[in-house]
Formats: C-alpha cells, sequence, structure tokens
C-alpha cells in the first residue's frame, strides 16, 4: 500500500511539473464554457442584407425603415441593380435579398396584393430558413398595420409555453456536452498517452521489474487524472450557474456522483486504450478517431441522434457519452431524480465493468 | 538545395514507412466525410409530439388528423392527461405537447375564439422554434378551414395583402449536405496539416534524434522546409481524396474552378503547417504538442463558422475570427463550391491567409534552436 502511494506521489509530480500541461487542462474547459457560451449561437442578428427597391414609395420606404430598425437586419445600401446582387451574394457580402417591384404601392392600393421577393443564400440553409422567416414576419407586421386592426372570427390562438428552457438558451444544451467532452479529453486521451509514452521511452520496463503489481502501476497513473477531472468538474459546474446562468435543478450530489462515475469510465477506456496502442501517436489517433469525434458527433449535444440514419443511431448506442449526456441533461436541467436516470446508470456501469476487465486482461497477458 | 533535397528524401522515407500516418491519411477522410455528414444533420424532421385531448369534439379531432397527416410530426401519444405527456417528454421521447382544452369546439363555435396550449422541450433551441413554428402553421391553416365552414369567403382580398415569395439561392434544394461537406473538407486538411506537423519535429526531440540534426550543417530554414513539404504534399493528397469522396458519395462538384481550390489550399496549408511547427518548436513532448494543438484547432474550429454562422457572434469572437485561417478557408470552399466565386472574388482572403503563412512560419523558423 505504500509502495502504491510513492507511485501515486511519483504521477503526481510528473504532472504538475510539466506546467504547460497543466494549464492547458485548466483552461480547455474555460475556454470550451466560454466559446460555447457566448460564441457559438443559432440566433440570427446584424445579418448584412440588400434592399433592391424598384418603386421607391412610401409603403417600400415604410418597409425597409422597419426592416432597418430590427436587430436582425444591416441593411447594405451599395446594391442598385440585380447583377450587383448576384455579385455581392457571390462575394459574400449578403445574406439575403429584398425585392420590391415596381409600382408596389399602387398594386397594394388598387388590387389589394402586391408581391415581394425575399432571396437567400441557401448556402446555409437553416440560416436562409431564419432570416426569410423573420423578414416575413417583419412585412406581416407592416401589412397589419396598413389593413387596421380588425378581429376576424372563429379565431383559434395558441399559447407557447417553453418548458425547462424560457429563454431558449443554447447554454442548456451544450454544457452536458462540454462536460463529456472535456472528461473525454483529460481521463481517455490523457491518460493512455501518459501510460504509452513510459513504454515508448523504455521507461514501463523499469517499473515493471519493481516488486509494485504492474496493475497498480497503471492505477495510481490514473489517480492524478482523476483529481484533475474532479476539478473540472467543479470548475465547469460552477462556470455553468455564475457565468451562463445555468442553474443545477437536480440534486447536486446526484450530479457529482454520476460525473465521477463517467470519469470512472472513460479512465478505464483510456487504460483500454494505452493496453492496445503501441505508440503515442496510436494512442492520440485511437482516442481521437475511436472517442473524440463520436463523442462530439453522435453523442447528440451537437446533432440530434434521432435525425441519423439507423446505422449510426445504434452505434451511438456504445458511445458512453451519450449516457452521460442523458444523464447529466436529465438531473442538471431538467430537475430529474434517480427513478428517471438508473437504467442509463446501469449501462455506464456496466460499460465500465466490461472495460475494466478487457484491459485487465490484456494487460496481464502482455506481461508474459 | 542538395541538403534541402537530402532532407526531404529522409522526411518522404519516414512519412511512407510510418503506417500510422498512412492510415490516418486514409482513414480520417473516409471517417471524416462519410459519417460526419450523415451525423451533423440539422434539418428539424420528426418532430414528436403529444396530444392532450380535454375536449373529444369532431374539431379536436380533425386537428389531431391533420397534424399527424402534415408528416412533419410523429404522434407519440394522443392522452387525456396533461401528466402523462409530461412524462414523455421528461424521458425524451416527445418534444413538444398540445393540450386541447375542454370546451375547445364550443368556444370557437359560440365565442368566437379558443385557445390551444403548446408546451416546448426548449433543452434544445432550434428544433423547439421550429416545431413549433410548423405546428403553429398547421393550426392556422386549420383555423381557415374553420372559417371557411362557418363563412363565405369574398373572391377579391378584401383587404391589401402582401404576398411574400421566397427564393433560396445556390442551394435552391436546401440540401444541408451541400453546406456541410465542403466544410468539413476544410477540417479534415486542417486536422491532417495541424496534427502531423506538430508531431514531428516534437517527436525528433524527445527520441533524441534531433541532436544529430543540430550537429550537421543543415540551416534552420532548411530544417523547416524539409519538415514542410512533406506534410504540404500529404494535405494536398488528403484534400484530393476528400474532393473525390464528396463528388463520388454526395455528388457534389464545384460549382467555381477547381484551381481556385487548390491555389487557396496550397497557400492555407501552408499557414496551417506553420502554426503546426510552431507548437512542435514549443513543445518539448509529443503529449504537449498534440494537447497545444489539439486546443488551438479546438477554438479555430470552433470559431470558423463550420456549425454556426460567424455573422451572429459577439464582436469579440467576430474580431477573432479576423485572425482565424480556418475561418477564411470554410468560407473560400463555400463560396468556390456552391457559389462557383472565382479567384477575384477570393483575392482578400487569399492574401491574409498568406500573410498568416509568412507570419507563422517565419516564427517557427526563428524559435526552432539549434541549442537545446
Amino acid at each position: 500500500m505504500k509502495q502504491f502511494l510513492y507511485f501515486i506521489k511519483k504521477e503526481f509530480f510528473h504532472l504538475w511539473r510539466d506546467k504547460r500541461t497543466m494549464l492547458i487542462l485548466f483552461g480547455m474547459p474555460l475556454m470550451q464554457i466560454l466559446i460555447f457560451g457566448f460564441a457559438l449561437t443559432n440566433e440570427v442578428k446584424n445579418t448584412r442584407i440588400a434592399i433592391l427597391d424598384n418603386s421607391k414609395d412610401d409603403a417600400t420606404r415604410k418597409i425597409i425603415s422597419e426592416l432597418e430598425a430590427s436587430r436582425y437586419f444591416d441593411i447594405q445600401e451599395d446594391i442598385r441593380s440585380n447583377a450587383d446582387l448576384e455579385k455581392a451574394f457571390q462575394s459574400g457580402k449578403i445574406k439575403m435579398a429584398v425585392v420590391f417591384p415596381e409600382r408596389f404601392q399602387d398594386e397594394l392600393l388598387h388590387t389589394n396584393a402586391a408581391p415581394i421577393q425575399l432571396i437567400g443564400d441557401a448556402t446555409d440553409p437553416n440560416v436562409a430558413n431564419t432570416l426569410i422567416n423573420y423578414a416575413s414576419a417583419i412585412i406581416f407586421d407592416y401589412q397589419k398595420t396598413v389593413e387596421g386592426y380588425q378581429d376576424l372570427p372563429y379565431t383559434i390562438n395558441t399559447e407557447l409555453r417553453m418548458l425547462y428552457n424560457p429563454q431558449m438558451k443554447g447554454s442548456y444544451n451544450f454544457v452536458p456536452g462540454v462536460m463529456a467532452m472535456v472528461l473525454m479529453l483529460v481521463c481517455a486521451m490523457m491518460t493512455s498517452i501518459s501510460i504509452v509514452r513510459e513504454k515508448e521511452l523504455g521507461t514501463m520496463e523499469v517499473i515493471l521489474v519493481s516488486p509494485i503489481v504492474p496493475i497498480r502501476v497503471v492505477i495510481a497513473k490514473m489517480v492524478p487524472y482523476f483529481l484533475l477531472s474532479t476539478v473540472n468538474i467543479a470548475s465547469i459546474l460552477l462556470l455553468s450557474v455564475f457565468v451562463l446562468n445555468v442553474p443545477i435543478q437536480g440534486n447536486l450530489f446526484l450530479l457529482v456522483g454520476e460525473a465521477l462515475l463517467f470519469t470512472v469510465t472513460v479512465l478505464a477506456l483510456g487504460l483500454l486504450i494505452s493496453t492496445v496502442a503501441g505508440s503515442q501517436q496510436t494512442a492520440m489517433l485511437i482516442s481521437l478517431m475511436g472517442l473524440f469525434l463520436p463523442t462530439v458527433m453522435l453523442s447528440g449535444f451537437m446533432f440530434p441522434v434521432e435525425n441519423m440514419p439507423i446505422p449510426l443511431q445504434v452505434i451511438s448506442n456504445i458511445v458512453p457519452a451519450k449516457w452521460f449526456y442523458y444523464i447529466v441533461k436529465n438531473v442538471m436541467i431538467k430537475g430529474l431524480g434517480f427513478t428517471y436516470i438508473w437504467k442509463e446508470t446501469l449501462v455506464l456501469i456496466g460499460m465500465t465493468t466490461f472495460f475494466m476487465i478487457v484491459s485487465i486482461k490484456k494487460f496481464k497477458s502482455r506481461l508474459e | 538545395m542538395r541538403a534541402l533535397l537530402i532532407l526531404l528524401e529522409k522526411e518522404f522515407r519516414q512519412v511512407f514507412r510510418n503506417p500510422a500516418i498512412l492510415r490516418m491519411m486514409f482513414a480520417m477522410p473516409a471517417v471524416q466525410l462519410l459519417v460526419m455528414p450523415l451525423a451533423a444533420d440539422y434539418e428539424v424532421k420528426n418532430v414528436k409530439i403529444c396530444i392532450v385531448d380535454y375536449d373529444h369534439s369532431t374539431y379536436s379531432q380533425k386537428l389531431t388528423n391533420k397534424i399527424v397527416a402534415s408528416n412533419y410530426f410523429q404522434l407519440v401519444d394522443y392522452t387525456d392527461s396533461y401528466t402523462k405527456a409530461l412524462e414523455h417528454v421528461e424521458n425524451e421521447e416527445a418534444d413538444l405537447i398540445l393540450q386541447i382544452p375542454t370546451s375547445f369546439e364550443k368556444d370557437l363555435v359560440r365565442e368566437d375564439k379558443s385557445t390551444l396550449f403548446l408546451a416546448l422541450n426548449a433543452i434544445n433551441g432550434v428544433k423547439a422554434n421550429l416545431g413549433g413554428a410548423y405546428l403553429r402553421s398547421i393550426i392556422g391553416d386549420f383555423n381557415n378551414e374553420v372559417r371557411l365552414e362557418w363563412m363565405q369567403m369574398p373572391r377579391f382580398n378584401p383587404i391589401p395583402i402582401v404576398g411574400i415569395t421566397s427564393v433560396n439561392w445556390f442551394n435552391p434544394l436546401m440540401n444541408y449536405r451541400f453546406f456541410m461537406v465542403p466544410g468539413i473538407l476544410v477540417i479534415l486538411v486542417t486536422m491532417v496539416g495541424a496534427f502531423l506537423s506538430a508531431l514531428n519535429i516534437v517527436k525528433e526531440k524527445e527520441i533524441g534524434t534531433i541532436e544529430q540534426i543540430n550537429v550537421t550543417p543543415i540551416r534552420k530554414y532548411q530544417f523547416i522546409l524539409g519538415k514542410l513539404i512533406p506534410f504540404w504534399v500529404l494535405g494536398l493528397i488528403v484534400l484530393t481524396i476528400g474532393l473525390i469522396i464528396s463528388y463520388l458519395f454526395y455528388g457534389i462538384v464545384p460549382l467555381g474552378s477547381i484551381f481556385t481550390i487548390y491555389i487557396f489550399a496550397a497557400v492555407y496549408l501552408l499557414s496551417v503547417l506553420g502554426l503546426g511547427l510552431l507548437v512542435s518548436t514549443l513543445a518539448n513532448t509529443q503529449q504537449q504538442a498534440m494537447l497545444l494543438s489539439f486546443f488551438l484547432m479546438m477554438i479555430f474550429i470552433l470559431l470558423g463558422g463550420l456549425y454556426t454562422s460567424i455573422d451572429s457572434m459577439p464582436d469579440w469572437a467576430q474580431t477573432f475570427t479576423k485572425f482565424n485561417p480556418v475561418a477564411y478557408f470554410i468560407e473560400v470552399m463555400r463560396m468556390v463550391v456552391l457559389k462557383g466565386s472565382t479567384l477575384y472574388d477570393i483575392r482578400f482572403h487569399l492574401a491574409i491567409v498568406a500573410v498568416f503563412g509568412i507570419v507563422l512560419n517565419s516564427f517557427a523558423v526563428w524559435n526552432y534552436r539549434k541549442r537545446s
């Protein structure tokens, strides 16, 4: 036991003396929370648009000023012809164009119908859709002022309620994801590389001939990373509560407990990778391709799983982060109790045991 | 010159003898381009709905049928208990709940108006927003049908109506993959270039072979060039593989000239490789180099405008993207592939990325010490 403690101490020194790595490991969650929290929004605002006004009358001027007043659009003045329009789209200067036909107001007042054309840059379909929806809503409002408010008979109103996330903040969706990503990186990638590194440098041989039980050597390697992850979990939670204002709705202890369980799962995964990989580059490649990309792509926090083709949906089930993401979302955001997540917890425990057993088996055989 | 050629020969041999690099070169494009566009589908479809019907009237039936028939929605449950519906949402089985109150039909007919309640699972904002909008447009249609039943509409518009027509340029089918694949191609080239070059010099440091090079008369710039050129070639090969895959599997043929892409990629790769080499001279171990380049890449890629548009970022992030080579390449790639932009359209992008390349590479040369 004493030997074991010495080994843990050794590993701590290893990690602690590498100041750059430490800095990045602590800075990573901070950066991710900041980027995801403030920079990555699907919100549309200040989008550059062009207006081709072939009519130039009171009605078009009114609509243009309404568009200008909204925070969604930023009107570019220097576009005057169809040819300009096409060039502006091609050089990426504008994302949408509003085209008024000649005699817009005349048509509107005399025939009661006047067309407006909205041209969207559909290279990004979702943005194009959103822009066109916003512009339509503004034009629609204008129309209401023209017709004067009048109550139509037989009206069905809809009342909208946003569950769990009344302000529709993106952070609610990704805080659980960032947590999974950081833990994956710290635990799986860093541990596997640091174990393989000893193999590559040859120092593993030295350790293996010492009287300590080999598997303990490896477990000693994981302890510092485990502690590091607890610090990361704490900092992510603190940041999300105090900087992003994402409250923890559910039980804090349950949440932390689940996070620690996931940490153990990924540590076991890291161990497994290290027994398979022969060089640091291979370990890196496996953790990047086999762990990190699936975590980002298939866990459901960036892209909705239910949209994926069936084979990918099936594969997503073996990604531990998917289950963790589900658990955190339910506990932290929805405030649900253990009864709602016991199945997912069991899956994680099952995965952990599986990784542990396989890697310990592999580890022993390698020594022979 | 001769020294450089010999160095190049060494580097190329090392690259082609390393199965990990070769595997990465072919596996990465395949995985990223084949799996990622399939996974990265933001299109909102199959919104799952629970209908709580307290009314059980003809109209509530009709509305339900209309919603189910719309194909946007998948009816999960049709119940008369809100608690039960909420449970579906809590278990992630449903995305939204439509509650039809008692006397919905009666109020509509007798009092000329009635109210439906809509509850959305708003954790995923996009889905909630679009799902809610679809549902409201269906309800609006239904509303019109009801009105037609009860009153005669005049033939001409009784009030002025602005008809809005919308056109989608450059991607008329609104295919999300046309948007994602060119961007992913950029990520691919960037990751291969940055990681390989970042690990390279460090590996020599860690194994100790760099000492041998340091005692030779090879100049610093020759050494850096010798490291740069092989990965530059590899990067262009990966780009070619990527373009072929995106043609074969997604039918994406660049609208603009393919040379424009290659010219830009050639300049772009220099700056990415310069970044990698800089990391490589800064780090002492492969673990450090990897972590550092991973950290940088993550920031560059996330803020590169692949997933969310740069226009909607806050000002500080937009300022940052001015210094982000990845953002330039993603933009150029989409412009050339989807809009057919020419070299003239992207001249500023090209110039800026070239400046990045020069700065980063000179910094890498300057920072590389022959003494340890």
